[in-house]
């Protein structure tokens, strides 16, 4: 398993590096001069090119970016033009935020898609098949932030049931925290539900046709026994494996949801940081977004192993 | 001799099945049902007997629908449903175009990497997987404010973030494919490089990259909607169903209707391309029956 985890390991380096290189000369294709807008009012030539050469802009470009990916190794991604933060101060303080919300969209999903497909594979071709596909295809198609500001109209200003921004922190009063993320969290899982709710159907199809599965028929075991006890079992390794994938996504999906419910996580941070051209915050986000889909791409591989004994056995 | 002569007989075409199987498709009806009115509306907008969407009207403020303003107006008096039309125009111009740009990069890269292997194979699929780690609203973001603010940059910010999927399509239905007969034969007598892949193996993997590509234009028009409803896609006064519902998200108690249509038409689209996308699949893809 060891080695297993350091090959997984190993090939994700140079993919992250090749993210790095990305965003670094993404910021380099920039129209304008950065110096300009670090220098504010002052335009004296002399004091921009002051400020050039203090920055090393005047260093080869391969200079700076061995600067720059060196810094970032040891944690210092750049201090954000807006607030004078370092930027990794700046994303620790987001991301509980984010992390929190996408938590919860995820149990949502989960509750919903994994059950209705299942549900689904069940009723295969009959009524409830069509319509869980039906209401899947409808989750898959509804722009989550319209479906947010749809909530907010109906929930917040005309039921007036659950507030329609803000946020507080579970550490300061749990109820309230929950109350003011559930909708926002609800609107994130829609498309990881419908993504749950097909894959758990297509992964409970397969297995039902198993001829182990026709043999626990046959041996007259109860219908729901054989449902849950034995090919759920087998089907929810895709679906596991899937699910930390999807974590992913829905980091990259809160950045709607965190703008329209005006929610401080880690997706208001980089759309606040692309208004004021902080791109510091925006390469550093960018950075860490990515380094954090390639480490749930390891997890997702790690738990496939774990999971399935076949896999496990021939390490 | 004419190499035409010597190359082996590619395999027979059927485009009329897929063409019987796609018109019997319910999905792929639906769909385009729902997408040609929406695309012909879009493409008339300026022949149209309808109001000038850029018009304003200080005395049609936030008006609910009505038998002169069918959708109503916005907050400074313009006919939302001429803005609807011409957003249309946005929505679907911006997901056509960007999915040709994801297309136009990516099957190309695709087609090199899985058909020469090697240090090609290594480099394009290394360059694949890093742009895969940045998800696609995160990378489409940062590129389109980099690249400014604009419908333009906006679809070559989602083009350029729906490439490395089209790459790794490519890339996986060319293994399949070049290990055939006719691509060995075809080989065997000659041909170069260009006309394998171009006569050969191209035309043979063309039906999945049609339904991804589909799929993808689906994506594509919410990702045009999320990036214009920041406000890095269409610039005002243009309209574009992402930045009428940026603007109506202020005005829910004065103008609830004015969020609703925006969002019912961004969703009709594209249940639209996703019901094309799965028809289409069901016709071309044998496997998928």
């Amino acid at each position: 398993m060891h080695i297993f985890l350091a090959k997984r390991l190993l090939v994700a380096i140079p993919t992250l590096l090749l993210v790095s290189v990305f965003v670094f000369f993404l910021q380099k294709l920039l129209p304008g001069d950065p110096v300009l807008a670090l220098a504010g009012e002052e335009r004296d030539p002399a004091t921009l090119e002051a400020i050039r050469e203090q920055l090393g802009f005047n260093d080869p470009l391969i200079v700076q970016y061995l600067r720059w990916i060196g810094a970032a190794l040891t944690g210092d991604l750049g201090t954000s033009l807006r607030t004078g933060q370092p930027v990794l101060e700046l994303i620790g303080q987001k991301l509980p935020v984010t992390l929190q919300l996408a938590t919860m969209a995820l149990g949502i999903a989960f509750l919903f898609g994994v059950p209705a497909g299942i549900y689904a594979a069940v009723r295969k071709r009959r009524a409830g098949d069509y319509t869980a596909n039906f209401i899947a295809l409808t989750l898959l198609s509804v722009p989550n932030f319209w479906l947010g500001i749809m909530l907010i109209l109906l929930v917040s200003v005309n039921l007036n049931w659950l507030p329609a921004s803000g946020y507080v922190s579970p550490l300061e009063n749990f109820a309230l925290s929950m109350k003011t993320m559930i909708m926002p969290a609800l609107v994130l899982a829609t498309g990881l539900a419908a993504t749950l709710l097909r894959h758990t159907r297509s992964s409970m199809m397969g297995v039902l046709k198993s001829d182990y599965i026709r043999t626990a028929r046959a041996k007259g075991l109860a219908g729901r026994n054989v449902v849950l006890g034995h090919a759920f079992r087998n089907a929810v390794l895709p679906i596991i494996t899937l699910t930390a994938l999807l974590f992913g996504e829905l980091l990259a999906g809160a950045v709607l949801t965190e703008q329209i419910f005006t929610i401080p996580g880690f997706g208001k941070l980089i759309v606040d940081a692309v208004f004021t051209r902080d791109y510091a915050v925006v390469q550093g986000v960018v950075l860490c977004t990515a380094a954090g889909f390639i480490l749930l791409n390891i997890i997702a591989d790690v738990l496939y192993v774990l999971l399935n004994p076949r896999l496990r056995a021939q390490l | 001799m004419s190499s035409a002569v010597q190359s082996p007989a590619l395999p027979k075409k059927q485009p009329s099945r897929a063409w019987r199987s796609l018109r019997r498709n319910p999905s792929a009806i639906i769909g385009a049902l729902i997408i040609l009115p929406i695309a012909l509306l879009a493409i008339l907008a300026p022949l149209l007997p309808i109001a000038d969407p850029n018009a304003t009207s200080w005395t049609a403020i936030r008006l609910a629908p009505n038998a002169q303003y069918w959708m109503g107006t916005d907050e400074i008096g313009r006919d939302i449903f001429s803005r609807m039309i011409w957003g249309a125009r946005a929505s679907l111009l911006a997901g056509t175009i960007s999915v040709a740009i994801a297309l136009v990069t990516g099957v190309p890269l695709g087609l090199l990497a899985g058909y020469f292997g090697g240090w090609v194979d290594m480099v394009i699929s290394r360059i694949t997987e890093a742009l895969l780690a940045m998800p696609f609203l995160i990378m489409a973001i940062a590129l389109a404010a980099f690249l400014g603010p604009s419908l333009t940059n906006a679809m070559i910010a989602i083009g350029l973030s729906a490439m490395p999927i089209i790459i790794r399509l490519t890339r996986g239905q060319v293994l399949a494919v070049k290990a055939e007969d006719y691509v060995e034969g075809a080989r065997a007598v000659g041909l170069n490089h260009f006309e394998i892949m171009s006569r050969y193996i191209l035309p043979n993997i063309v039906p999945p990259i049609i339904v991804q590509a589909a799929l993808t234009i689906a994506t594509a028009i919410i990702a045009e909607a999320s990036l214009s409803f920041l406000g890095l896609g269409q610039q005002a006064p243009a309209p574009s169903w992402g930045s009428m519902l940026n603007t109506a998200k202020n005005f829910l108690s004065q103008a609830p209707t004015y969020a609703l249509f925006p969002g019912l038409a961004i969703f009709l689209v594209v249940v639209g391309f996703n019901l094309l996308g799965d028809g289409l699949r069901d016709a071309l893809d044998p496997r998928e029956h």
